[in-house]
């Protein structure tokens, strides 16, 4: 039932501000199912915002958001949605998430963590949420780690533990923020392998990240956000290779002044 | 001239001292019971993000912060049945007192313990489509106990020592049974030494079994 233009995600006119600041100035977006968007930008440009306001841990000032063609949250005075909480942990359990600090429950094993949201979220029989954890930590490599808490875990263990946890929700759309600012740079490489394979799935999804070397080939499309605004908008060869704005050449400069 | 200690005076009396003990325990015991109980009310009003519930909670544990513990004591003793005809008995009054007044403290330790936990925590499992009170049992309680522990065995201890305000509304604790001692024997500083020795064996053996319990908790948590 895949059509060409399915839509899994879409967002309109999407505002966040912080007190008097305003930090998404008007986004709009199609995520289209199957999509691996890059967003880059330089700090401040809104980009983490955007991401965070896509599953609602950042509560957008105004706009919409469509998760399957179903609107998420009512229409309130001002061009603001008012979110009950329902919904939002029914949206949340549908779009997974993975940190920069990772955010591992530090009390529970990496096998706990992973369980964690198919057995009190999903209500999956333990068996069945001890296996499917097992099979994704297997996947992130991790299979002999299932009994270590986080605390025992190099920063990259931990992060791929944290996708392992958001797999296991199965979501339709999966944000990355981040995913390896905070990691030592020689652990970034095996984290954004692990994010790599999951390219064959075909899943839908976001990931905020400076490694532009690593958004050209994984990403299907690149956004470059500037002061609260999407400024490009497209492949990853057109975006990065030939930049219609200032801006974005300016960005991309500063990345490649040290080429070897 | 040298004074004569004379304990014999007190080893005497031992049973109605240890009598007293005895009660300052049960005071004790039940006044964390219910400080526990009426703190983490209180404290799920702090933290519940709304102005109706957390203003009057922020009143009061402010309230029973900032009065002397001795004011509640003759409040819920003396007061009560003068301004509402409710009158208590010793235990009843002195219990109402302790275990109030402990729970604006009591409060103040689970939220803190709480608020403690890193806001990564709470995001983490939000964006698992956790619910308010999923998160709290699974991921924000769970860690925010072992860091409430220690705070909480310290106020605890405040409160069994609280509890010598009692005497004053003649309820039959440890201070009270000293001063019927003294006022037999005459021997005001053997009591009173006596006294201090019994709180000292009764908390000192708590705190060692309190840090040997954290103790145990940090491995269980670290393995």
């Amino acid at each position: 039932m895949t059509r060409a233009d399915d839509v899994v995600l879409q967002v309109e006119d999407l505002h966040k501000s912080f007190g008097s600041t305003e930090v998404l100035k008007g986004i709009d977006l199609s995520v289209r199912r199957g999509e691996r968007i890059a967003i880059l930008g330089s700090s401040g440009s809104g980009k983490s915002t955007l991401l965070r306001c896509l599953n609602v841990l950042e509560m957008p000032t105004r706009g919409r958001l469509i998760l399957d063609g179903e609107a998420v949250g009512r229409p309130a005075a001002g061009g603001a949605t008012r979110y009950r909480e329902a919904e939002l942990n029914r949206l949340r359990a549908r779009v997974g998430m993975v940190f920069q600090q990772f955010n591992l429950f530090p009390h529970m094993t990496a096998l706990e963590n992973v369980m964690e949201g198919p057995l009190s979220v999903l209500g999956r029989p333990k068996a069945e949420a001890r296996a499917t954890a097992q099979r994704h930590l297997d996947r992130v490599g991790l299979g002999g780690k299932a009994d270590a808490h986080p605390a025992r875990l190099s920063g990259g263990q931990q992060q791929r533990v944290a996708i392992a946890r958001a797999l296991a929700m199965d979501p339709e759309v999966l944000l990355f923020d981040e995913p390896t600012s905070s990691l030592d740079p020689e652990l970034v490489g095996e984290v954004l392998g692990v994010i790599n394979d999951l390219s064959e799935d075909g899943r839908t999804m976001l990931l905020v990240t400076h490694e532009l070397g690593f958004a050209y080939h994984f990403a299907t499309r690149i956004l470059f956000l500037h002061e609260g605004r999407i400024l490009e908008d497209g492949p990853p060869e057109q975006v990065l290779k030939s930049p219609r704005e200032e801006r974005t050449r300016r960005f991309l400069d500063r990345f490649t002044a040290f080429r070897f | 001239m040298a004074y004569v200690w004379d304990f014999f005076a007190v080893a005497r009396n031992a049973d109605i001292l240890l009598a007293g003990l005895g009660q300052t325990l049960l005071l004790s015991v039940c006044g964390i019971a219910v400080g526990v109980a009426v703190g983490g009310l209180l404290a799920a009003m702090r933290l519940s993000g709304r102005r109706t519930l957390s203003w009057p909670a922020l009143a009061f544990t402010e309230f029973y912060r900032n009065t002397p513990p001795l004011v509640h004591f003759f409040w819920f003793f003396y007061g009560l049945p003068m301004a509402f005809g409710l009158t208590l008995p010793p235990f009843a009054a002195a219990l109402a007192a302790l275990g109030i007044q402990s729970a604006a403290f009591f409060a103040e330790v689970f939220r803190g313990g709480i608020l403690s936990v890193e806001r990564g925590q709470w995001e983490a499992g939000r964006a698992l489509g956790m619910g308010r009170a999923r998160l709290m049992r699974r991921i924000i309680l769970p860690q925010a106990a072992r860091r409430m522990a220690a705070p909480f065995v310290e106020r605890s201890f405040e409160l069994v020592k609280t509890t010598t305000l009692a005497a004053a509304l003649a309820f039959h604790e440890t201070i009270y049974s000293a001063m019927v001692i003294v006022t037999q024997t005459y021997r005001p500083l053997e009591v009173y030494t006596v006294v201090a020795g019994l709180f000292f064996v009764v908390l000192f053996s708590a705190s060692q079994l309190a840090e040997w319990l954290e103790a145990r908790g940090r491995r269980a948590g670290a393995r």
